[in-house]
């Protein structure tokens, strides 16, 4: 099988502060990946970097479109940037309030990308937006209400249908569970975990929560101090974690 | 005319750097070409940016209307006609068929509109998608890439909201299938005045200082959604002054008991019809 | 190349380095060497402490050989594990390689059922047929019909350990490493699972597990691979 997304040798400075050094990785169609390590150790740098919204100082991040045509992304004009990110990739924010239209409604919210793909039937659009507001399991009777009147939680199941309403290939996530009730996360871990199989979605999911790891990807990188430190499948560095600092990670979890 | 200021009240270079952009703004219809806005001896939001507009074109030859809300007889309108009068001492007129320079405040005359006319309006916001997105430089680069999904989240809303598009007036269009363009605020009811009018149309905001332009004959398309097409205004009453049942009607209060009338908001329109009627 | 071999372990070793306990070495396994064919189920016996589970979870790729190779017969070639790529184990494991530990991994509002079909639905089954077929398994193990449609966390250890059996052996794999899967099981149900271990044998599945029961160790093993725990170093 052949991948999606490859990335080499990507370093992001902020000028003689590091934010990421030298990582390099693939993804393949389908995969969720997770991106470990606690506050500071530059995993939403690299994933603002392999995303495209921060510009690398070193390195290369190459996606394969839907026609199969590889883009180097680092050559991308601005226009087609914007295409692929509309067209082909999801972000989900950490904090759903970055993400989502606030002065907008719900229903608008979820119809939002699919009128920037030229949809143009308000019923199918209204009845797309229910069936998303259903999956993601908001009562479809509030397509109305203004998101600023719904719970964290909601918030986040709102963005998460938001961004995969246009069913795009590639999504970027970043801490999409921080912050949440752990009862909350629960619900929307549960929800992204069926949503990526059903949809065969591949994602690079940033998290300092080693459990999300374990329950969502297959594989997962270790960072430290803006260096990918351990690479592998998901059980085999969570249960026998061979580098010091993944060592110290997975120990310091609190087991119930 | 008052022979202390230059012609038009602009000085020439100003009237010059007005044409240039002019000159942009009609070669590139719909865009927003940036200009150095003068103050004018008039609050912002008085139409400072269509008297320049008007500024810069007048000559001594032409003949200028000056309308608000279709009448030409309101305080704005009468200040505007009465101070070119006075700085350029052009010949002003009521009618719509004798004016060569038109410039107006939220209306397009009734009567249709030929190729040696010019119609100019006021314009507060230039950025149609402003309301929806406050950052310049990202509405900016949306024009440039022609990425305009989030006009449609505002009839979306719309429809949501009041079960069709409520937007009734600084109705969205999209000028010559490329930029996405305000039409100031006349209501929508003169939305279909502006497609492939024969009559040059000139936009100027002075407070946010952009200039754009609809050439003659330029497709002007109002946007909306397939199942929700596009509309204009439609009332029960006729004007109870000139009987017209085609014309934009406003409501008018005549009396403290409650009394209303219904009469065209084009006074010179509704004029004719009526010595036309005596005749 | 043996057409019945399937897997084959030399030189195996593993050791534990454990960085923040005074830098340990743990050593578990060395110079392991075992071969196991279609059709045979290998029983791994010896007391606790010899490294029977760390054994299984090495050849799942669970754990990294420090040592040797752990070479398996995948897709009609030969697949070394313990340089394998990521990509390589994962589609191993869907496709040639069971693992059924002795606990349920719960996964939260997952309902039984579901549990049990995901690995067919991996393998690109059609829904409706995986989760008839999880049904059939879960009736074979006497997992009452009523518990179907919920998240294990709450069943009891024998429950959990039945949904998991039924997980583990839903899809046809050619090798199954089993640790101490009817360790919480009562007799009735422990014949069950030789019962279904028996026709994954015929079905031509190469089984290799620990059982510490001995009545099931000999229903089930036609060979035992006996180990000892070696000497601290």
């Amino acid at each position: 099988m052949s991948a999606l997304l490859q990335v080499r040798g990507l370093s992001r400075h902020y000028g003689r502060r590091i934010g990421c050094e030298d990582v390099s990785f693939e993804l393949h169609p389908g995969e969720l990946l997770c991106i470990v390590g606690e506050s500071g150790s530059g995993k939403s740098t690299l994933l603002n970097t392999v995303a495209a919204q921060l510009a690398p100082s070193a390195g290369s991040v190459r996606y394969r479109q839907r026609d199969g045509e590889w883009l180097e992304l680092g050559q991308l004009s601005e226009a087609d940037r914007r295409r692929l990110a509309r067209e082909e990739w999801g972000f989900v924010t950490q904090n759903p309030r970055d993400g989502l239209r606030l002065n907008v409604s719900a229903g608008a919210n979820v119809a939002e990308r699919l009128m920037a793909l030229g949809v143009r039937h308000y019923g199918q659009l209204r009845s797309i937006a229910r069936g998303w507001l259903e999956r993601v399991e908001i009562d479809p009777a509030r397509i109305d209400d203004a998101p600023t009147g719904f719970s964290g939680g909601m918030q986040q199941r709102l963005q998460i249908a938001r961004t995969l309403v246009t069913q795009p290939r590639l999504v970027f996530m970043d801490e999409p569970t921080a912050g949440l009730d752990v009862s909350v996360q629960a619900r929307i871990l549960d929800l992204l975990r069926r949503l990526v199989n059903e949809l065969g979605l591949a994602a690079v999911m940033v998290t300092h929560d080693l459990a999300v790891a374990r329950l969502l990807a297959a594989r997962t990188m270790v960072m430290q101090h803006g260096r990918v430190v351990e690479t592998g499948l998901t059980d085999q560095i969570l249960d026998d974690p061979q580098h010091p600092y993944t060592q110290l990670l997975v120990s310091s979890v609190l087991t119930t | 005319m008052t022979p202390s200021y230059n012609f038009a009240f602009l000085d020439e270079d100003t009237k010059r750097m007005l044409r240039r952009a002019l000159l942009k703004a009609v070669a590139i219809p719909g865009y927003q070409v940036p200009f150095g806005s003068r103050e004018m001896p008039l609050p912002y939001g008085w139409g400072t940016g269509g008297i320049q507009v008007t500024a810069a074109l007048l000559g001594p030859d032409d003949v200028l209307k000056v309308i608000d809300q279709g009448a030409d007889d309101t305080t704005n309108a009468v200040n505007i006609r009465r101070f070119f009068a006075r700085v350029a001492g052009v010949a002003t007129t009521e009618r719509t068929v004798e004016a060569s320079l038109i410039q107006t405040r939220h209306r397009i005359p009734e009567t249709p509109l030929r190729e040696d006319q010019i119609l100019v309006f006021q314009v507060p916001e230039p950025e149609p998608l402003r309301t929806l997105e406050p950052r310049e430089a990202e509405t900016r680069t949306l024009h440039a890439l022609g990425d305009y999904g989030l006009m449609h989240v505002k009839l979306y809303e719309d429809i949501a909201q009041y079960g069709h598009i409520a937007t009734s007036y600084d109705y969205p269009v999209l000028v010559d299938g490329r930029f996405l363009t305000s039409p100031s605020p006349i209501p929508k009811f003169d939305n279909p005045k502006l497609d492939r009018s024969p009559a040059l149309m000139l936009f100027g905001a002075g407070r946010e200082k952009r200039l754009y332009a609809i050439p003659p004959y330029t497709r002007v398309e109002s946007l909306a959604f397939d199942d929700h097409p596009f509309e204009i205004q439609q009332w029960e009453h006729r004007c109870e002054l000139c009987g017209s049942g085609e014309s934009y009607l406003d409501e008018v209060v005549v009396d403290d008991r409650g009394g209303r009338m219904f009469v065209c908001s084009d006074t010179d329109y509704c004029g004719r019809r009526r010595t036309e009627a005596q005749a | 190349m043996n057409t019945n071999l399937m897997l084959d372990l030399h030189d195996l070793g593993k050791s534990f380095e454990l960085h923040h306990q005074h830098d340990a070495h743990l050593h578990v396994l060395d110079g392991i060497r075992l071969q196991l064919h279609a059709g045979e189920c290998v029983v791994l016996s010896g007391p606790s402490g010899a490294g029977k589970s760390t054994l299984l979870r090495v050849i799942y790729a669970n754990y990294r050989p420090s040592r040797g190779s752990v070479r398996l017969r995948h897709d009609g070639r030969w697949l070394e594990l313990a340089s394998a790529t990521p990509h390589e184990v994962l589609d191993a494991r869907r496709r040639t390689l069971g693992y059924v530990s002795q606990f349920l991994r719960v996964i939260p509002r997952v309902p039984a059922l579901d549990i049990v079909a995901e690995p067919l639905l991996q393998i690109g089954a059609e829904p409706a047929q995986a989760r008839q077929r999880a049904g059939e398994l879960l009736h074979r193990l006497n997992v009452p019909e009523r518990l179907w449609q919920l998240p294990p966390g709450t069943f009891s250890g024998g429950e959990q350990q039945r949904v998991n059996i039924a997980r583990g052996l839903i899809a046809p794999r050619p090798v199954l490493l089993l640790d101490e899967p009817t360790a919480s099981l009562d007799a009735a149900n422990r014949a069950v699972v030789a019962q279904l271990l028996a026709e994954a044998r015929v079905a031509g599945s190469a089984v290799l597990g620990i059982f510490h029961d001995e009545d099931m160790r000999d229903r089930v093993a036609t060979r035992l691979f006996p180990m000892q725990p070696l000497e601290p170093a």
